[in-house]
């Protein structure tokens, strides 16, 4: 006889509950980025909004980043670790390739009954994350899901480009989103775009960067072995090639992309969820760029009386950590109020992108 | 959808007006966009982009940086609408 799989049942609708970031406490300022790349203070103000950036310490590890961003969320959202079903993290910092970052973070709160896993979205895995995480909560899988968006972008940042030096930033933002009786985050509007993968990108994988020549004539190894330990095998006949890998992007094509192809998306999450540009009470897109913010506006038609975020300013570029650092200042200083609507929107290499409506926790 | 010039001039002129703020009247054929009318790489984009809706053209971003002056985007657009 065949038995029946009885499926998981869900909450009827998904909502953020709380929201938490963290900022690293060095400031940078342009005058700092200068001094390696032909540029001024003036010129990266123009071409990007930014004044100051963030960035990391040593101690300020994605993992320590990530456990802040999300102690604050918890807080805000009224949930204990312990009611988390799974901890999703996107990044693309966490420079392991294995374990993921989820499990250790999950570990250090204390969410002991979390599934845990990390995702690779760059820009648009804060608005990844977040459908994944209404998904298991509508179907089940979890009550609770821990999104956080979390990067360390300035140890992929190349000081002498010029192109991109002064934009990266280092930071962490968490939401929880749990049940909700009534609809609280809308169809999500994402996709992917491969073909324009070469837009964004590491310039090398590890292995060319740490890639071994074997006829190398002179060996130059800089790894002492430890005391009474035998030389690595191989090393006196071997160089390694450390050509640190970089984050490098062409920047007018992804302007193009992110401002014209973004507003699309933006209006198809907007036309998703049965809502006009007029009834937002925030934009929250990607802090990429502040003139990609403006060209959207415009290409939206969003009105004069939407506040819109412009956390980049003083934050800097955070990939996945933007769109939520970005939601909790415009909250914290009142600018927003919870119960509104927001429109959330994170485009970047991938070339990927997703875009919803939410109701700000 | 053929356009004279000087159609082609006007329209371009009225877009640089509207993206980049620079009068339309100084918008000339000899003017270079990043030196003479202030138009960076970024602003250059969305000039690019209101002139594909404006002329029914399309600018592929490969051939954007070439378009130094006024003049080579107006013969650009000219040649291939």
């Amino acid at each position: 006889m065949t038995a029946a799989i009885r499926p998981s049942t869900g909450a009827p609708h998904a909502r953020i509950l709380g929201i938490g970031g963290y900022r690293p406490r060095r400031i940078v300022t342009n005058e700092e980025i200068c001094q390696y790349i032909d540029s001024s203070d003036e010129w990266i103000r123009t071409r990007s909004g930014i004044v100051t950036r963030r960035w990391a310490s040593p101690e300020e590890t994605v993992q320590a980043m990530s456990v802040a961003a999300a102690g604050k969320a918890l807080a805000n959202a009224g949930v204990t670790a312990h009611q988390l079903g799974c901890v999703v993290i996107a990044t693309v910092t966490h420079l392991y390739q294995t374990p993921a970052l989820a499990p250790m973070v999950a570990h250090e709160l204390g969410a002991t009954g979390a599934a845990a896993f990390d995702i690779s979205a760059a820009c648009a895995g804060f608005s990844y994350g977040i459908e994944l995480a209404q998904g298991m909560v509508r179907t089940g899988s979890s009550e609770y899901v821990l999104v956080i968006g979390v990067e360390r972008l300035s140890d992929m940042t190349d000081s002498f480009d010029r192109s991109t030096a002064f934009l990266f930033a280092d930071g962490a933002g968490a939401a929880v989103i749990g049940p909700s009786n009534d609809p609280a985050i809308g169809p999500v509007a994402w996709g992917a775009d491969g073909a324009k993968a070469d837009l964004i990108t590491q310039d090398k994988s590890w292995s060319e960067a740490f890639r071994r020549d074997q006829n190398a004539p002179v060996p130059a190894p800089d790894v002492q072995p430890a005391a009474g330990m035998p030389a690595e095998q191989g090393t006196s006949r071997e160089s390694r090639t450390a050509g640190w890998p970089h984050l490098r992007m062409a920047g007018n094509p992804v302007f193009r992309w992110a401002v014209w192809d973004g507003a699309h998306i933006a209006q198809r999450a907007l036309d998703l969820a049965g809502v006009r540009a007029e009834d937002l009470d925030a934009f929250i897109p990607h802090q990429a760029n502040m003139r990609i913010t403006d060209a959207m506006i415009k290409a939206l038609k969003l009105p004069a009386h939407v506040p819109v975020a412009r956390d980049i300013a003083d934050q800097g570029n955070t990939s996945a950590a933007s769109i939520p650092l970005a939601m909790e200042r415009m909250l914290e200083s009142g600018e927003i109020k919870s119960g509104g609507i927001a429109l959330i929107i994170g485009f970047g290499a991938g070339l990927v992108y997703a875009a919803q409506v939410i109701t700000l926790p | 959808m053929a356009h004279t010039e000087q159609e082609i001039l006007s329209g371009l002129a009225e877009i640089v007006d509207e993206v980049a703020g620079v009068p339309a009247a100084d918008v000339q054929l000899d003017k270079s966009f990043t030196d003479d009318l202030d138009v960076d790489s970024l602003s250059m984009v969305e000039v690019v982009v209101a002139a594909e809706e404006k002329f029914g053209v399309k600018i592929p971003d490969d051939d954007v940086k070439n378009l130094r002056t006024v003049g080579d985007a107006v013969s650009y657009i000219q040649k291939n609408t």
